[in-house]
C-alpha cells in the first residue's frame, strides 16, 4: 500500500467542537508541534471555511486571519491549507489567503453541486494555490454520481478530490466503493475525510487506503465537528502497525493530543445518543451544538430535531433549518 | 383601453415564465414581442403557439420593432451591458433581470415609486427580492447594524448562469440588503439543496439591532411588508412568527431579529417549488406594470 499524504485538520474541523474559539497563541503552538512531527498538511480556518464567522455558522472569537498568520509563521516544512465553501467564502478571501501564505485551498461543496466550484478553483490556481475538492455528505450519492462530480472538479483544476463523510454515515464497504469509483474516474489524487459517528473513523480510513486513497485526514484526539474525526495520532499508530511509514513522529502527536488538545475539549467526544442519531440519520456533524442549543431553548428532544433534518435532506450550511424544525416540533407539541 | 407595448428579450426559462405572467394579467402592458437568439428555443416556440410576435434576432429584433416602450432583459449580465446603451438611445425603458445592475436596484414593495422616471432599473437577484423587504421592515423600526440572510434554493431551480457566477449572486444580494434594506453591514449566503422532491425556496433573515426595541412593532412592520410583497407574489409568506433573540456577536450581546420566509411559485411555467424564479418574474412584471401605468398617465391617458 502506498504512503498517503496526511492532513491534520484539528485547527479547522476542531473549530466546530470549540464553537470557533481558537486563539492565535493556541494555533501557533499546535502548528509548531504538527510541523515538528512532520505532518505534511495542516488545515486552519473557521470550521465552515474562510469567512465562516457568521450568525448562521457561529462567530469566531478571534479573527481567522490572525490564526492563519500564526499558522504560516510556525509551519516550517509543512503546508497550510484552508477550507473554502462557495457562498460562505467569496473570491476576495482566496486572494487574501494567498497573500497570507496559505499553500492549499480545499473547496467544499455539497456532493451534487460541484459545478458551483469552477470560479473558485480557477481563482485558487491563478493565485498559485494547491487545490483540493471536498465532496461533502458523500453518503447521500452513489459512487458513480460522486465520480461524475469529482470529474468536474478535476476539469476545473483540482489536484485532489476527497470523499467526505460529513455525517459519519458510511461503513467500510460504502467507503471502498466510493473511493474506487473516484480512483477509476480521475487521474489526480483521491482523498477520504472521516467522522466517527458509527465508531468507524479509523476503520473507514483504512478501507479508503485499501481502495487506493492517496490522501487522508485526521484531527488530534479526534477534535472535530460532532463526535469528531479519525484521531491523527491513532491513525499514524495504525499506519505504523500496517508497515506504512508516513515519516510522521508519533510521540510528538501523542504528547500534543494529550497535553495541548485534550484540555480544550468543551464536551466529551463519545458516541452518545445525539452523535449516533446524526450518523444513523445522515445529518451533517457541524449541526450538533446548534441542535443542542435549539433543543434546550425550545425544550425538545435533540434526536427528534436530528431525525427531521435527516428526513428533509438538510445539507451543509443549513443551520437555519434547525430553528425551523425546532419551531415546527414545538408547535406540534403545543397542538397535542 | 390603451396599453404600453413591451418586449421580452431572452427566451430562456425566466423570459418564458414572465411571458405567461404578462399574458394572464389584463393590465397596462401588451406583450408585443418575444425576442431570443435561438429560433429553436422552447420559449420562442411557446410564444409562437400563443400568437405572440417573435424574433430570433435578439436586440436587433427589438430595435427593429415599432412602438416598444419597455424591454424586460432576461439574457445575461454581459449581454445586458451591451444592450443597455442601445435601449437608452432608442428611448426604451429597460427592466434588467440580469446581475448587470446598470441601473439602480428596485424592489416593488420598497422603492419602485422613486425610480419611475428612470430608463433602466435592476431586479437584483431572487434572494434580494425576497429578503431586502424583510430587512427594510426591521430597519424602519430599529436600525439594523448587521443583516445576514440565508437563501436556500432547490438544486434543480439553479441555472448554469448562477452556478458559474455564485460570487456575483452573493455579493449583489448582500449589497442590496445594505442599499435597499438599510442595514449598516450585510452578508448573504446562498445554499443549494438537492433533496428530492425539490424543496421550496426558503430564506432566513437575521437582523442584528443596535439596541433593544419593541418586538411587537417590528413584527407588525414585517407583516405589513409581507402583505405588500404578496400583492405581486402571492406565494410569499412567513414561516412561523418572527422573534427577537439575544445573540453573541462581534459587537457584544445584541438583540437579533430572526425571520423565516418561504416563497411558493405560482406555477406559470416553473414548478411551484421554484419560488426563487417566480419572485424574479413576478417582481419584474410588477415593475413593468407600474412603469406602463406611469407612461399612460404621463401621456394624458387614464389607465
Amino acid at each position: 500500500m502506498k504512503t498517503p499524504i496526511v492532513t491534520d485538520t484539528t485547527l479547522r474541523d476542531g473549530s466546530h467542537a470549540v464553537s470557533h474559539s481558537f486563539t492565535p497563541e493556541f494555533v501557533g503552538q499546535i502548528v509548531n508541534r504538527l510541523a515538528e512531527a512532520k505532518v505534511p498538511v495542516i488545515e486552519v480556518s473557521h470550521g465552515s471555511g474562510l469567512g465562516g464567522s457568521t450568525i448562521q455558522q457561529g462567530f469566531s472569537t478571534h479573527d481567522e486571519w490572525l490564526l492563519i498568520e500564526q499558522a504560516v509563521a510556525n509551519k516550517k516544512g509543512s503546508k497550510v491549507a484552508s477550507l473554502f465553501v462557495p457562498g460562505i467564502g467569496t473570491r476576495p478571501e482566496i486572494l487574501k489567503a494567498a497573500e497570507y501564505g496559505v499553500d492549499i485551498l480545499r473547496v467544499a461543496v455539497h456532493c451534487t453541486e460541484a459545478d458551483v466550484s469552477q470560479q473558485y478553483f480557477e481563482q485558487a490556481k491563478k493565485s498559485g494555490l494547491g487545490t483540493v475538492g471536498f465532496l461533502m455528505m458523500s453518503h447521500t450519492q452513489p459512487p458513480e454520481a460522486l465520480a461524475k462530480q469529482a470529474k468536474l472538479m478535476e476539469s476545473y483544476g483540482a489536484d485532489c478530490v476527497y470523499v467526505v463523510d460529513s455525517a459519519g454515515a458510511l461503513v467500510p464497504e460504502s467507503v471502498r466503493e466510493r473511493v474506487s469509483a473516484l480512483k477509476d474516474a480521475l487521474s489526480i489524487n483521491v482523498g477520504f475525510h472521516a467522522h466517527n459517528n458509527l465508531g468507524l473513523a479509523i476503520g473507514n480510513t483504512v478501507a479508503a487506503l485499501e481502495a487506493g486513497a492517496d490522501q487522508i485526514d485526521g484531527t488530534l484526539r479526534g477534535l472535530g465537528a460532532g463526535v469528531g474525526n479519525a484521531p491523527t495520532e491513532v491513525l499514524v499508530a495504525v499506519l505504523n502497525k500496517m508497515k506504512i511509514d508516513t515519516g510522521i513522529n508519533l510521540t510528538i502527536l501523542m504528547d500534543t493530543a494529550e497535553e495541548l488538545v485534550a484540555p480544550v475539549f468543551q464536551y466529551p467526544n463519545v458516541i452518545d445518543r445525539d452523535n449516533l442519531a446524526s450518523g444513523y440519520a445522515g445529518v451533517y456533524n457541524s449541526f450538533l451544538l446548534h441542535v443542542r442549543e435549539a433543543a434546550a431553548h425550545f425544550n425538545i428532544n435533540p434526536v427528534a430535531i436530528i431525525e427531521e433534518l435527516g428526513r428533509r435532506g438538510a445539507v451543509a450550511g443549513q443551520e437555519d433549518w434547525i430553528l425551523d424544525v425546532a419551531l415546527e416540533l414545538q408547535q406540534k407539541e403545543l397542538v397535542k | 383601453m390603451d396599453k404600453i407595448k413591451v418586449a421580452i428579450l431572452g427566451s430562456g426559462n425566466i423570459g418564458t415564465d414572465l411571458m405567461y405572467k404578462i399574458l394572464k394579467t389584463d393590465g397596462a402592458m401588451e406583450l408585443a414581442l418575444m425576442a431570443g437568439i435561438d429560433p429553436e428555443s422552447e420559449g420562442l416556440k411557446r410564444a409562437e403557439e400563443l400568437n405572440i410576435p417573435t424574433t430570433a434576432e435578439g436586440i436587433e429584433g427589438v430595435l427593429n420593432t415599432e412602438g416598444i416602450r419597455i424591454v424586460f432583459d432576461a439574457t445575461s449580465a454581459k449581454a445586458h451591458i451591451a444592450h443597455a446603451p442601445r435601449l437608452k438611445e432608442a428611448g426604451i425603458i429597460a427592466v434588467d433581470l440580469t446581475p448587470a445592475a446598470v441601473g439602480p436596484y428596485v424592489v416593488p414593495a420598497i422603492n419602485l415609486g422613486d425610480h419611475l422616471e428612470l430608463d433602466n432599473v435592476n431586479m437584483i437577484s431572487c434572494s434580494g427580492q425576497a429578503t431586502t423587504p424583510l430587512v427594510c421592515a426591521v430597519n424602519r423600526i430599529a436600525p439594523v447594524k448587521y443583516s445576514e440572510i440565508i437563501a436556500t434554493i432547490s438544486s434543480v431551480s439553479v441555472g448554469p448562469g448562477t452556478r458559474q457566477n455564485l460570487d456575483e449572486f452573493t455579493m449583489t444580494t448582500a449589497n442590496a440588503c445594505q442599499k435597499i434594506g438599510g442595514a449598516e453591514t450585510a452578508r448573504a449566503i446562498p445554499v443549494i439543496n438537492s433533496a428530492e422532491p425539490p424543496i421550496m425556496m426558503n430564506n432566513t433573515v437575521y437582523a442584528v439591532l443596535q439596541e433593544e426595541t419593541d418586538e411587537a412593532a417590528v413584527v407588525a412592520s414585517i407583516n405589513e411588508v409581507v402583505a405588500e410583497v404578496q400583492r405581486y407574489v402571492p406565494g410569499y409568506r412567513l414561516k412561523g412568527k418572527p422573534y427577537i433573540d439575544v445573540r453573541h456577536t462581534p459587537w457584544g450581546e445584541l438583540p437579533t431579529v430572526i425571520i423565516m420566509n418561504e416563497v411558493e411559485g405560482a406555477g406559470d411555467f416553473f414548478p411551484n417549488y421554484a419560488g426563487n424564479l417566480d419572485i424574479m418574474t413576478a417582481a419584474a412584471q410588477q415593475v413593468g406594470e407600474q412603469f406602463a401605468s406611469h407612461l399612460l398617465k404621463k401621456g394624458g391617458v387614464i389607465a
